[in-house]
């Protein structure tokens, strides 16, 4: 599924760039939840929050209501790690991110052009 | 009166002599008006010296009060359409125009008035206007200065250009013309809604175009005007320019272009290297292109430097780092750049290669990650595919001959790789590498061979090794003789090795794999006669062995052959020898298991199997539509006989134990008779001009075998063949005869008795054969099947059978078979037969509804997607009934067929939205899966209607679709994700 989500950056896809691998991902479907660690491609990656979010509201269209998502980075990849998985499990900050409209279009470019 | 004669023109200006003397402008104005008029509708009859008379009124009428005018001009504009215009006279006429009138003061259509009479000058006095010299062309340039609107910009540039390629002196005001019209580039154009000229943004574009590429002259002005332009932000001003360079390299020379280079190329590369536009990019390259094939045409002065040289040289300067770092965004454009430019001409190719082949060369062996040396031996490649361009290698110069041995290496060494992406570049390379004549040396030749025959046989990865047998295939009609010497051998040798080490499984795929090769590499005559044997000695042998698998084994056989026939349909010849060596052998080895089977029961079964029998229909049908008449007809006389008289004299290895006679009655004839099929797949695909000997019997016999028989297999075949035979018959006599007998034997069929069923497959491919030849019985037929609809026992199965009548059968009763089909014939039984089945479906009772729905949807699934448009109104509301039918038949079929139409046919679509939507929502929850997965493509389809329709539903859908998310199977699942996925972005930004 995220696999062809395409980095804000790159024209290629997180697969392509080794961001998100099968290894990393855990589907358990008993307990509906999935956790998906990515890898940002350096550690500095100012754009590491924009790919998680990326990747968190491809899920959230794409996966049934039950699941239960966690995305986070993959640890010691990332400078500032905490606080981007921070961001990132805050349900209200992910909600308030996308009444932005700005950051949602960079989203959704993410998500459409190769689809 | 003049029109006819009866008037002169100067009684006229007599009888108005007050009237245009008028002090008032105004009544004189509209003297001059009726005037104009009159001559604009009969300028062919006047005489010179009313002509002269005429043009010095008008000239002088030009001084006159500005209300008069434009009336004056219409005149002249009659006299410039005079033959008899006496000479002297345009130039004066041209004079007093330039200095009397201020054009672009005029309205619009007295400005239009004034670019007619000079086009017509133009048209018809050349030499004098070219007599004018310079004058005229500054004249012009005054008259359209500050011109605005766009219907006179097309005529005025049409003269512009007219000017320059007829070769007007333009004296010194070649700045000053290219002035008058660049001002106006690039077009920023946009034409007014209803506009009624319908005058495009991309004529205005081209026509200007036309003007600023049309000459050299230009140059000096318009490349450093290409230049700023290209840097613009606007994409379009951007492309305009590219295009205007490509357009300009076609004329230039390097004087030129020698001053603008270094410009000229740094903004394509800045472009390329960043724009995110794919047109940008390619109109980047076909500019460099353009400018690279200008540059080599030029012949070269000794004393001059080479600009080509420099050119390349300053390309390959800023390109050639970026190709020493695979992983880099930049890779690409630089080889793209680079290609573009080699691909110019051969000079610019040697030049570019010479110095980019052995970096890449080189970088290839630097980087030992499979995804980097993917990228480097595309980019390898791609320069490969250039030289294929200009054929055969150069001895003397060519940078790529003196590389051999580093690029085989490379290449083989890709092709060893464990990765299956390189490996899959390496393959193409191979491929185009072979088809460079005379560059492989024999003994490259066979390692070649020898990595494609690894492949194929022992690669793990079923792509790669497909993609070798495809490469197999391209290379050997060039080099035939190593590969039937080399590579069907060891394909033959591996066919017929038998393992008992081997599990059965790995041994049935490695015998797959070795018939899919000798299959793919049959492409030259010379390798199908080696091939051919191997294939049916195989086929012989499988037959002969008992296990179980075999019948899986003898259809792949088939499949080989089918494949190597239809890659020796085009060459006569080679047909020739492969009908004779296929069909009397499978024709034998199918009787003799027949024949067997009587005596015992078991042996050689696997060879009566529908699925094997099925299998052997294409491969004698291919082997039999590309024949020649005359040897056809050869071949019918011993094939027919077989049938009707168990003639076997011309089968080899003809000894059977008993006689073979398929149409015969008798309980132990059962397996004889399923050979009709192979029967059908011959005569069926004869080309019509092929007469079969005792046609008249052998249709009798194949009527009743189809009625009769209790096996469904060969009734249907039975009746397929004689569906296929009645097709070709001529019109006549006998042809009603034989279809009166099959009426009459169909109708007690179809009533009562227990072979209803055969008799409306009969009743079914029948009613095709004549569909499809405009029959006149053929309305009959239909009539009856339609009734056959509301019949409970029949009625499902008769629906189907509309389907059979519009949908194209695989072995009979199509074009490549030779049978007669007439254009729209489909569309004529939309025609005749929709409005019959509508009105049947309001006329039945509600258990057989569906059976009438079930037949429309089959129609229009079948029926061109233009046609159904134009018809949708009147039957999409039936269409959504059907969407409400229960039968799952039916929702599937209209479901596949409202879907194209969501896409191609928004806008009626859109009217019926709200039902739509409910109705695919509500059947997303379907029970059959394909049913929900055809629900969820339309609603995915339902984006592609008017943003403004769709947004009311937008949360009611998302909502909807989560229930999908969580579907038991994965397919379904995949399409819900695409389609809310597509929901979600409806009117978001960022789409």
């Amino acid at each position: 599924l995220i696999r062809s989500i395409n980095d804000p950056e790159h024209p290629l896809t997180l697969e392509e760039l080794n961001v998100v691998e099968q290894v990393r991902v855990k589907v358990n479907d008993a307990e509906s939840t999935v956790a998906v660690e990515f890898t940002p491609t350096i550690p500095h990656c100012s754009m590491a929050t924009l790919i998680g979010l990326s990747i968190k509201v491809k899920l959230i269209r794409s996966l049934p209501e039950r699941f239960k998502l966690d995305v986070r980075i993959t640890p010691g990849t990332h400078a500032s790690e905490h606080a981007v998985n921070k961001q990132l499990a805050d349900k209200e900050r992910v909600a308030a991110a996308l009444e932005n409209s700005h950051l949602l279009e960079v989203v959704n470019q993410c998500l459409s052009a190769r689809s | 009166g003049v029109k006819d004669g009866s008037w002169t023109v100067l009684q006229l200006v007599e009888a108005l002599g007050s009237c245009l003397e008028n002090t008032d402008p105004r009544t004189r104005g509209r003297g001059i008006q009726l005037l104009s008029q009159v001559l604009l509708q009969c300028y062919s009859q006047l005489q010179e010296k009313e002509v002269l008379h005429l043009v010095l009124f008008y000239e002088n009428r030009l001084q006159d009060h500005h209300l008069v005018i434009p009336s004056v001009l219409q005149g002249l504009q009659a006299l410039s359409m005079c033959e008899v215009l006496a000479p002297g006279l345009t130039v004066s006429v041209l004079k007093a125009i330039f200095q009397e009138v201020h054009v672009q003061s005029l309205l619009q259509l007295d400005r239009h008035t004034v670019y007619s009479i000079i086009t017509n000058f133009m048209g018809t006095r050349e030499e004098e206007l070219k007599g004018l010299g310079a004058d005229f062309t500054f004249g012009f340039i005054q008259v359209m200065d500050g011109e605005k609107d766009p219907r006179n910009l097309l005529v005025a540039f049409q003269i512009v250009h007219d000017l320059i390629a007829k070769n007007y002196a333009l004296g010194p005001f070649v700045e000053e013309l290219f002035e008058v019209t660049s001002c106006y580039f690039p077009i920023d154009f946009t034409p007014p809604p209803n506009d009624p000229h319908g005058i495009q943004r991309e004529d205005l574009i081209l026509s200007l175009r036309a003007v600023l590429a049309s000459t050299p002259q230009f140059a000096e002005f318009l490349l450093p005007l290409l230049i700023e332009k290209m840097d613009s932000d606007l994409q379009s001003a951007k492309l305009d320019s590219l295009r205007t360079l490509t357009a300009c390299c076609a004329i230039y020379g390097q004087k030129e272009l020698q001053e603008f280079l270094p410009s000229l190329w740094s903004s394509p590369l800045t472009e390329v290297f960043q724009t995110a536009s794919e047109k940008v990019e390619a109109e980047c390259l076909a500019a460099l292109h353009a400018l690279s094939a200008c540059l080599s045409r030029s012949v070269l002065s000794s004393d001059s430097e080479d600009l080509l040289d420099s050119f390349l040289s300053s390309i390959l300067q800023d390109c050639r780092h970026h190709l020493c770092e695979p992983d880099m965004k930049l890779v690409w454009p630089s080889a793209k750049l680079l290609q573009a430019a080699a691909g110019a001409s051969l000079r610019a190719y040697h030049c570019v290669t010479h110095s980019v082949l052995p970096l890449l060369l080189e970088q290839y062996t630097k980087h030992p990650q499979s995804s980097q040396r993917r990228t480097i031996l595309e980019m390898l490649l791609g320069f490969l595919e250039l030289q294929q361009k200009w054929g055969h290698v150069e001895e003397d110069e060519s940078t790529l001959l003196s590389l051999r041995a580093s690029v085989c290496s490379v290449v083989f060494s890709a092709l060893t790789d464990p990765s299956v992406q390189l490996q899959l570049v390496g393959i193409r390379a191979l491929t185009v590498l072979g088809s460079l004549q005379g560059f492989l040396s024999p003994s490259d030749l066979e390692l070649v061979v020898d990595h494609l025959l690894r492949l194929i046989l022992h690669e793990e990865d079923s792509q790669s090794s497909e993609a070798a047998m495809e490469a197999a295939g391209s290379l050997a009609p060039i080099y035939p003789k190593v590969f039937s010497g080399r590579m069907v051998p060891r394909l033959e040798e591996e066919l017929q090795a038998e393992r008992e080490e081997e599990s059965s499984q790995d041994h049935c795929s490695l015998r797959q794999r070795c018939l899919q090769a000798l299959a793919a590499v049959s492409t030259h005559t010379s390798i199908v006669r080696e091939t051919v044997p191997v294939l049916l000695q195989h086929l012989r042998k499988v037959q002969k062995g008992t296990d179980a698998g075999s019948a899986q084994d003898l259809v792949s056989v088939c499949q080989s052959l089918h494949r190597v026939a239809l890659q020796c349909q085009q060459d006569a010849e080679g047909c020739w020898y492969y009908h004779q060596a296929v069909v009397p052998c499978l024709l034998a080895v199918a009787v003799q298991a027949a024949m067997q089977e009587s005596t015992q029961p078991l042996l050689g079964r696997a060879l009566l199997e529908e699925e094997v029998l099925a299998a052997m229909v294409p491969v004698i049908s291919a082997a039999t539509t590309h024949l020649s008449p005359e040897l056809a007809a050869q071949s019918v006389s011993h094939v027919v006989p077989l049938f009707l008289d168990g003639e076997v004299s011309f089968l080899p290895q003809n000894s059977f134990p008993c006689s073979f006679q398929p149409f015969e009655d008798g309980e132990c004839l059962e397996a004889q008779r399923r050979l009709v099929a192979l029967l059908m797949a011959f005569v069926c695909s004869l080309p019509r001009s092929v007469a079969i000997p005792q046609q008249e019997r052998l249709l009798r016999e194949l009527l009743a075998l189809s009625c009769s028989c209790n096996c469904p297999f060969t009734a249907t075949t039975a009746a397929k063949c004689f569906a296929g035979l009645v097709n070709k018959h001529p019109a006549g006599q006998q042809l009603d005869e034989i279809l009166q007998l099959a009426v009459d034997r169909m109708e007690p069929g179809l009533a009562e008795g227990p072979r209803r069923t055969q008799a409306l497959t009969l009743l079914l491919w029948v009613t095709k054969a004549l569909v499809l030849r405009y029959h006149p019985l053929s309305s009959h037929l239909t009539d009856k099947l339609l009734g056959l609809l509301s019949d409970a026992e029949l009625g499902p199965a008769a629906a189907d059978g509309f389907s059979l009548l519009m949908a194209e059968s695989p072995d009979v009763l199509h074009k490549g078979c030779h049978a007669d089909v007439r254009i729209m014939f489909r569309q004529r039984f939309f025609t005749d037969n929709v409005p019959k089945l509508v009105q049947g479906f309001h006329g039945a009772g509600p258990d057989v509804k569906a059976n009438y729905l079930k037949g429309l949807s089959h129609v229009l699934n079948h029926l061109p997607k233009p046609v159904l448009v134009t018809e949708l109104p009147t039957l999409l509301s039936l269409l959504l009934e059907a969407l409400s039918c229960s039968d799952r038949v039916v929702q599937l079929s209209t479901l596949s067929c409202l879907q194209p139409l969501l896409l191609e046919a928004p806008q009626i679509m859109s009217l019926h939205v709200d039902t739509l939507v409910t109705k695919f929502l509500s059947l997303t929850s379907s029970p059959t899966m394909a049913v929900r997965i055809a629900a969820l493509r339309c609603a995915h389809a339902l984006t592609s209607l008017p943003l403004t329709v769709l947004l009311p539903y937008k949360a009611r859908v998302i909502r909807a679709l989560a229930k999908p998310l969580d579907d038991k199977k994965r397919l379904v699942r995949k399409e819900a994700v695409a389609a809310r996925g597509e929901w979600f972005l409806l009117g978001s930004p960022g789409r």
